[in-house]
């Protein structure tokens, strides 16, 4: 089992960061938090790891 | 009128081409003694090239303009011969910090690598800069700068441009060869040409205050918040300046009112509430501002060449203006040199406005995407931006999404067509298209130096080839006689021979010999016995190779000309 990995891990952050708020241009909040959920479920069943996945939900609450 | 610096007016002179009975042709006209139409005379002087610099106002530029300038822009300066004032009357720093809230978050470094002669930034009012550039500028005869003199009209044929100018004793004409535009955002050459410059307007409006104050606990540090309790729901950064001048930069939002928050009754508490009741400042200067990211389709106009902001813009997050528009002239004078002996390809002058497109480009999406960050397009984003800054604090990971200006570096022309590939593999950041990087060298020659000198002061203004040699039994009569041929090549390459240790050699006084003592210069280019780099006048990386070949290194320069 792994640890959830909280160190900079993305090649181009920019880029990314741009490609990700872009999914926002033009929406309704609603329907942006549609697209953040869909993006949060895929990315969750690439890591699978439900170690991994229950530290990211416990950081995010706690924070 | 500022309190902390006098501008003196320059004089108004009528020259003799104003009653000249035809246009006088010049080599170059230079259009706006900004800093980069100044940097720009300067390189052309220093080139032995006479200039003739016009500028329709008569002093230098007065309140809050350009503040940060980069490393790159630094090592340009040095040289221009300027570097080493600029650093003396500049505030030297390094570090920004970044602020959520009440707290630090992060901090990061402008120079990763140490041991450089210039450090990552210095902040000098624009004023200090202009001045010293002009002087500079008067140290050469050849040099002619006209204030009070206003472009009003200009055309081309194939021969010249041909330029009408306004001044105080009425309008003459004159020819030029070449012309640097080099007027500022609102280009009067751009307009008269019929030109555009196309972007994105920011809906934001900033307040810049520039105050005096000498009790304060800032160190020389950019230091950056988000949504700071001292201006709620904004950002706010802080630049320290020479003479006890701070510049404060509020983000105010789309809908303040210019007119209002120029008032310093509205000012003065928004800065009280930063500092404190309790510290004294006075308030030197202040705008408003908007701004927008925007560039010409081309930077060549046949014989009119743009520079600076007449050719692209940006926002002033990552300090991308200035100094972009320094690196322009650095790639364009050399070039303009040789076209004006005869010696230059259509391709090396088309060359100017592909490399510095591709720079104009990087610096417009870099500052773009602050100015996002900065300010977020929607509330979703926005609620996304907030998230990044209250995860950067307690996990690394979220620290590089941060993006408080991603500060000016040099763009790599990388794919440009006069930079020549790689052909073998180097382990590091360098690669062709890059500006050399700096590292301390001892000169074998025990010239009377008190300070220490480094590679990139050695360079000089022509082609040069840095050459990795570690033994002696390397320098074999034919590698001494083939860098010879090159240093009489029509453009000629200048060897520096580069060991660790140093080597009991004569060496025939076109070869330089550096000893790379601390091994950082080796260790910086990855560089083997037998590498070669390849460097164009600009300093930039033409192409380098593992091991010493004269076709290659002819090949090289041929392709760095366009005439490949």
């Amino acid at each position: 089992m792994s640890r959830l990995n909280t160190n900079a891990n993305i090649d181009n952050v920019d880029d990314f960061y741009q490609r990700l708020t872009d999914l926002s241009l033009n929406l309704k909040t609603e329907e942006v938090m549609v697209r953040h959920a869909k993006l949060i479920l895929l990315l969750s069943n690439h890591i699978g790891d439900n170690q991994v996945l229950n530290e990211a939900i416990d950081i995010v609450r706690d924070t | 009128m500022l309190n902390s610096y006098q501008a003196t007016p320059f004089a108004y002179i009528a020259y003799a081409d104003q009653t000249a009975a035809h246009p006088v042709t010049h080599p170059v006209v230079i259009i706006g003694a900004g800093p980069i139409g100044l940097a720009a005379a300067v390189d052309f002087s220093i080139k032995g090239v006479p200039v003739v610099v016009i500028d329709d106002n008569n002093t230098v530029s007065i309140g809050s303009r350009a503040v940060c300038y980069a490393k790159r822009f630094l090592d340009i300066s040095d040289r221009l011969g300027l570097g080493e004032r600029l650093i003396d009357k500049g505030v030297t720093w390094n570090l920004g910090k970044v602020f959520f809230e009440n707290e630090q978050i992060f901090s990061f470094d402008m120079l990763s690598e140490k041991q450089q002669r210039r450090p990552g930034f210095i902040n000098l009012q624009q004023y200090y800069l202009e001045q010293y550039y002009v002087e500079r500028l008067q140290e050469f005869d050849s040099a002619s700068l006209r204030w009070k003199n206003k472009l009003i009209d200009i055309s081309q044929d194939e021969n010249v441009a041909t330029l009408t100018i306004e001044t105080p004793d009425g309008t003459y004409q004159i020819n030029a060869q070449y012309v640097l535009a080099c007027d500022g955002a609102n280009s009067a050459t751009r307009k008269l040409c019929h030109l555009e410059s196309k972007g994105q307007v920011f809906q934001d409006r900033f307040l810049i205050a520039d105050i005096v104050m000498s009790n304060n606990s800032f160190p020389s540090e950019r230091w950056f918040w988000f949504n700071p309790p001292f201006h709620p729901g904004s950002s706010t950064l802080l630049h320290r300046q020479p003479d006890n001048m701070w510049r404060i930069d509020f983000d105010l939002g789309w809908d303040a009112d210019p007119e209002e928050e120029k008032k310093p009754q509205n000012i003065i508490p928004r800065i009280k509430a930063f500092l404190g009741d309790e510290v004294e400042f006075e308030l030197e200067w202040s705008s408003v501002y908007t701004f927008c990211c925007r560039r010409m389709q081309n930077f060549r106009h046949q014989r009119i060449f743009f520079a600076g902001d007449s050719a692209h813009q940006v926002s002033p997050f990552g300090a991308r203006g200035a100094n972009s528009g320094i690196e322009d002239i650095d790639n364009l004078v050399w070039k303009l040199n040789l076209a004006l002996k005869g010696q230059a390809s259509e391709a090396l002058l088309n060359s100017y406005s592909e490399e510095r497109v591709l720079a104009a480009n990087e610096n417009i999406l870099n500052s773009t995407r602050s100015t996002d960050f900065i300010t977020p397009k929607n509330a979703s984003n926005k609620i996304m931006r907030d998230a990044v800054l209250s995860l950067a604090k307690s996990y690394q990971f979220a620290r590089p999404l941060v993006n408080s200006g991603r500060l000016s570096v040099p763009p790599v022309l990388r794919n440009c067509r006069m930079i020549s590939a790689d052909t073998a593999s180097f382990k590091t950041q360098i690669e062709p298209g890059s500006p050399c990087i700096d590292a301390p060298v001892t000169l074998s020659i025990d010239l009377d130096v008190t300070t220490q000198p480094f590679l990139l002061s050695q360079l000089g203004e022509q082609f040069q080839l840095l050459l990795f040699i570690e033994d002696p039994c390397e320098l074999t009569a034919q590698l001494l006689a083939e860098l010879q041929q090159l240093s009489e090549l029509a453009q000629p390459i200048h060897s520096f021979m580069i060991s660790h240790e140093n080597l009991p050699l004569t060496l025939p006084s076109n070869i330089t010999h550096l000893i790379d003592h601390s091994g950082l210069i080796q260790k910086r280019l990855d560089a083997n016995c037998g590498c070669c780099y390849l460097l164009r006048p600009d300093q930039i990386i033409a192409g380098r190779t593992r091991q010493f070949s004269k076709q290659t290194i002819i090949n090289m320069q041929s392709r760095a000309l366009g005439a490949l």
